[in-house]
């Protein structure tokens, strides 16, 4: 279980521009759940995805996974059961190396990088098998460069890489905003199966409301800080697109947007 | 004639461990480390001093290279311990060195005919003894350059190798991969300040002299043969790097040498240098086309 409790984040302390957008904030998500985050700009998303694998600090609370306090756990040790896709496709692959190359360091994860050789003959026809599950024949294409793939083909790569090795929670943080509509289905679909399949443990932050409602066990919605709807279960499974975003306009013509 | 173009290539040879180096840093890093200026120099303190008490001339070459690699392994930890910016804390490495230099060697030193450098040695010579000094220095560099070349080469293909690439390419992948990039980064230093210091070592034994300035501009002389070399073989991708850093340094050694026989005085060498390099860049640039960018790295 991942849990954070009374979290405190504050940006710029000190300063004239200090912001505090986390005051006591809670949430605890339990084993196996697949949560879907929605909110408008600035509500807190992102930074809470960031408090979990450690990429920002914070000025009070605790991070516990099953209980224990990760709180002074560096970033690159969380990712050793966090895998995390980013809003931008080139942030989960290197643009210079080729598919075969990526996948290699991808497999690699939690173990040791020395002096044995990278490349792997072995488990090259399981990438090709990986790559050919994605359905965009890029498993004919394993000795290109991935900076030459569009960004769709690339962000279903990142995916692949990121769940490659046995993990326990999968941070999406936007994963499918860069991309176009046809492309981010085929990305969250092939999400949803992954999630499925592996039993992760998923946060996923969205500005699609449709894949919140329609994927996912759990929503939560944000706003300034604070969490102000979270269904699950029965009343997830009946929430549709409209009371959500009922509620979201609403929200956000107190923002004044 | 013959012999001033086997000594250019030489020198292009052993220039081109300097430029390995760089290619490391600056172009798989994306870490632009003037520590070179330090620790080349550092590389021939030591030899010098080693070679003056009659250590093997072939161990002077390790000692070196470990040298060098300390010298590689402080800016390291400036930079990613302290957390001091990429150009400061080479800055900060080379400016001791400068001073570190000084200490070991005492002074300007010059190794006098008497003592056995690897170009002299006994085993030099039963295996190259019928070719003349400037043959035998061709041949010796080129193969302490060749084993350096598969040895890298050899590196970049393993597991440690392409974490390296990684760190340049796209450092938040390294992290998310459960891996420390600084720890990476310091390895790529080390590596490379190794080789410039080897570089120092043979340069040393080539011209039997150390001196305290011999660093200066390097850093500049590496990037532009890196430069040059990976221009010249940009749309020929199954040349390797290191193989285009070499080509590289030659020519690179080879222009100077024509602009020296031309009548260009000594004195504007460095002069020459700057525009040459200024003039590479804005080349390279031209063929850039697009800037990499690691966002949010």
């Amino acid at each position: 279980m991942l849990e954070l409790k009374n979290i405190s984040k504050i940006y710029n302390p000190g300063t004239v521009t200090e912001m505090c957008l986390f005051e006591d904030f809670n949430l605890k998500v339990r084993d196996g759940e697949f949560i879907s985050v929605v909110g408008s700009n600035g509500s807190g998303k992102t930074s809470m995805l960031n408090i979990i694998c450690g990429s920002i600090p914070i000025n009070g609370g605790e991070v516990l996974i099953n209980g224990k306090n990760i709180n002074r756990l560096k970033e690159h040790k969380r990712y050793e059961q966090m895998g995390r896709v980013y809003q931008n496709p080139a942030l989960g692959t290197c643009p210079d190396m080729t598919i075969l190359e990526n996948m290699s360091i991808a497999d690699n994860k939690g173990k040791p990088f020395g002096l044995g050789f990278a490349l792997n003959k072995k488990r090259y026809e399981f990438y090709r098998e990986q790559l050919s599950s994605l359905g965009l024949g890029l498993e004919d294409k394993m000795n290109i460069k991935l900076g030459s793939l569009s960004g769709g083909q690339r962000q279903a790569v990142a995916l692949l890489m990121a769940t490659m090795t046995p993990l326990e929670f999968l941070i999406l943080d936007e994963h499918t905003a860069a991309l176009d509509p046809h492309t981010a289905d085929i990305i969250m679909e092939l999400t949803d199966k992954v999630v499925r399949e592996k039993k992760l443990t998923a946060i996923m932050v969205t500005h699609n409301l449709r894949y919140a409602v329609e994927y996912g066990d759990r929503l939560l919605m944000m706003d300034r800080g604070h969490i102000i709807l979270d269904k699950s279960g029965e009343e997830k499974a009946n929430a549709t697109i409209d009371d959500i975003l009922d509620i979201f306009n609403r929200i956000s013509i107190e923002c004044g947007n | 004639m013959l012999d001033l173009i086997i000594s250019t290539v030489t020198q292009g040879f052993i220039y081109a461990l300097l430029s390995f180096g760089i290619y490391i840093t600056y172009k798989i890093l994306d870490f632009p480390d003037l520590t070179v200026d330090g620790s080349f120099p550092l590389g021939a303190a030591v030899t010098a001093v080693l070679l003056l008490k009659g250590v093997n001339p072939y161990l002077t070459l390790l000692a070196a290279a470990v040298v060098g690699a300390i010298a590689g392994f402080v800016t390291g930890f400036i930079h990613v311990r302290l957390k001091v910016r990429d150009l400061l804390a080479g800055i900060i490495t080379m400016t001791a060195l400068f001073s570190i230099n000084l200490q070991i060697a005492g002074s300007n030193l010059s190794i006098e005919r008497g003592i056995d450098t690897i170009f002299t040695s006994p085993v030099a010579m039963t295996l190259l003894g019928s070719a003349t000094l400037l043959v035998r220095k061709l041949i010796i560099s080129l193969i302490i350059l060749i084993i350096c070349k598969v040895l890298l080469d050899l590196y970049f293909k393993t597991k440690s190798g392409y974490l390296l690439k990684a760190v340049g390419d796209n450092s938040t992948l390294v992290t998310t991969l459960a891996k420390d990039m600084g720890r990476v980064k310091i390895i790529g230093l080390v590596i490379s300040n190794a080789l410039v210091a080897l570089s120092g070592a043979v340069v040393c034994h080539e011209q039997r002299s150390f001196s305290s300035t011999m660093g200066t501009g390097q850093m500049v002389f590496g990037l532009a043969t890196v430069i040059i070399g990976t221009t010249i073989f940009r749309n020929l991708s199954f040349v390797k790097g290191t193989t285009a850093v070499i080509v590289g340094s030659v020519l690179y050694k080879i222009c100077i040498q024509i602009a020296i026989n031309l009548g260009l005085p000594a004195n504007l060498l460095k002069l020459i240098t700057a525009v040459l390099f200024l003039i590479i860049l804005v080349i390279g640039n031209f063929h850039k086309g697009t800037v990499r960018k690691n966002a949010g790295a």
